[in-house]
């Protein structure tokens, strides 16, 4: 038969001769390999102080969109949480009021929207599913915490700073995820 | 400074010299074994422990620390009284080792000849193997009273371990002594410092035999088959916790610094600087250049054994006592004819 990779070879049976059985001579040659890694390159990332980038497909942490006059594009209609194999996402409809117009894109909008970040895989169905252009994976990660309420996101944490009243905030958050 | 028939101040000074190296000994045995993990950590293209402190040189501190703060646990099974004289035994041996080693040529100071030698025993090699052979004690000891069969069956491999290559290591030293023709490890260091070559030069063979025996003695890797966790979970320590447990691992430690200063004395020329003549500097800083020769000496021979823990896997058992009984002995035996068979052509 033919082999199907150069890498497998046949076991070699020969009984060991004296040199051999003494195994120094391939003990010293296995120190000299260990020996010569002390000089190699540490493929280590140093986390805390240095970050690997992620890839550009990275799926992270969720954020809900704005528009460019800064109103909130969600308007809880559900697909996302139809969508989520995980069920990680609830929400709450809310109807929008007079003189909310500035807040929010269009008259229904999500009063409350939570997302379970221990459900959440990630899988990027929710950012697929929106009409709305509303919820989108960022490039970072949802930090460690002390309990298990704390990795329920709610609006408050999903939603990018405002366009206009708070631009300096958002200038920063895409410094940093970007 | 004579009271009851007593040399009070060479009492003193020899209780100051206790301190000073059991200490030293400590502190240093705490740094092996961040050296270890560094070491390591290098060879295998990490960075190793880089936290706590600059460059993580407060690891040990925070590894004893953390082993301080575990819950002791003794099993109720167990043999209370054994149980906590093991640990005690292991280091308390290892420790004891030191007594002979000599650091280096004598100190003067406030007009007395202060020898850096805790105790010039004349028969000082055989009160190391004495020492060495009660070491084995505190893993049977430890490993027996933890009343689990993996304990015991780890310290039974201690033993046997242990009295097959004390044999080997025995019979590499009986070569050693023929050329040399004493027992004192004084006498060895001070006739490798005065003029001759090293005595590794006249016994390669045996300085081989020895170092591996000594590996084998200090349960290290290729030897560290009492410790073998994938057949016996953790060893004769596996029912130790907090700091017994630390005086197991610690004593494994001392035993590989011991064992390196008593190869570097024996074969290596002990506190002897190649290459340098003593006589032309005081006294005074000739001693303490020694005691520098001897810790790098000693350093460099734990790096060795570290080197070779990270490059070779563990023996199997048999493969163990068919190298020492097999090998090493008729080994030793032939070096002690080829010995015997030039020393006496020589005369």
């Amino acid at each position: 038969m033919q082999a199907l990779t150069h890498k497998s070879f046949a076991v070699n049976r020969k009984p060991m001769t004296f040199w051999e059985r003494l195994y120094l001579i391939n003990i010293i040659k296995g120190m000299l390999i260990t020996f010569s890694h002390m000089f190699k390159k540490q493929p280590t990332v140093r986390y805390p102080e240095q970050k690997r980038e992620f890839s550009p497909v990275f799926r992270g942490l969720h954020v809900l969109n704005r528009d460019e006059q800064g109103r909130e594009n969600c308007t809880a209609c559900g697909l996302c949480a139809v969508a989520c194999p995980a069920e990680a996402i609830t929400m709450e409809a809310a109807e929008r009021q007079e003189g909310e117009e500035h807040l929010y894109k269009e008259e229904k909008y999500a009063a409350k929207y939570e997302i379970n970040m221990l459900r959440c895989i990630f899988c990027g169905l929710c950012e697929e599913a929106c009409p709305k252009d509303a919820i989108y994976l960022s490039e970072t990660f949802a930090p460690a915490n002390y309990t298990r309420k704390g990795f329920i996101y709610d609006k408050n944490d999903l939603l990018i700073p405002n366009t206009l009243t708070n631009a300096t905030a958002l200038a920063k958050a895409k410094g940093v995820e970007a | 400074m004579t009271l009851l028939a007593f040399d009070w101040a060479f009492i003193i000074e020899k209780l100051i010299l206790i301190v000073i190296i059991v200490l030293t000994t400590l502190l240093i045995t705490l740094y092996t074994t961040f050296g270890e993990r560094k070491v390591a950590a290098i060879l295998q293209d990490r960075p190793g422990p880089n936290r706590a402190g600059p460059f993580g040189l407060l690891q040990p501190l925070a590894d004893g620390l953390k082993l301080i703060m575990k819950e002791e646990i003794i099993p109720t099974t167990a043999s209370k009284w054994l149980f906590i004289l093991g640990p005690g035994l292991a280091m308390t041996a290892s420790l004891m080792t030191c007594a002979v080693i000599p650091w280096s040529t004598d100190l003067h100071l406030f007009g007395r000849t202060i020898a850096l030698q805790i105790a010039d025993v004349n028969i000082g090699i055989l009160y190391v193997f004495a020492v060495v052979s009660m070491g084995v004690y505190g893993i049977m000891i430890g490993g027996w009273a933890s009343n689990n069969k993996f304990s015991l069956m780890s310290a039974l491999r201690a033993a046997s371990q242990a009295i097959s290559y004390e044999i080997a290591m025995g019979l590499a030293l009986i070569a050693l002594l023929m050329s040399t023709g004493t027992l004192s490890l004084k006498t060895i260091v001070a006739d490798q410092v005065s003029g001759h070559w090293w005595n590794v030069v006249y016994q390669p063979l045996g300085f081989l035999i020895f170092f591996i025996c000594a590996m084998a003695e200090c349960n290290r890797t290729p030897f560290d088959l009492p410790e073998a966790e994938n057949e016996l979970n953790f060893g004769y320590h596996q029912e130790y916790s907090s700091m017994k447990l630390g005086f197991y691992l610690f004593a494994e430690y001392v035993n590989m610094i011991m064992s390196s200063a008593i190869m570097a004395s024996m074969y290596f020329g002990g506190y002897d600087l190649p290459f340098f003549d003593e006589s032309t500097v005081a006294p005074n800083i000739a001693a303490m250049i020694g005691v520098g020769t001897l810790l790098i000496k000693i350093v460099l021979f734990v790096f060795l054994f570290m080197w070779i823990r990270w490059t070779i896997p563990r023996f199997r058992y048999d493969q163990l006592m068919n190298l020492g009984w097999k090998k090493m002995i008729p080994l030793a035996l032939l070096n002690m004819l080829i010995t015997g068979a030039l020393i006496l052509s020589k005369l």
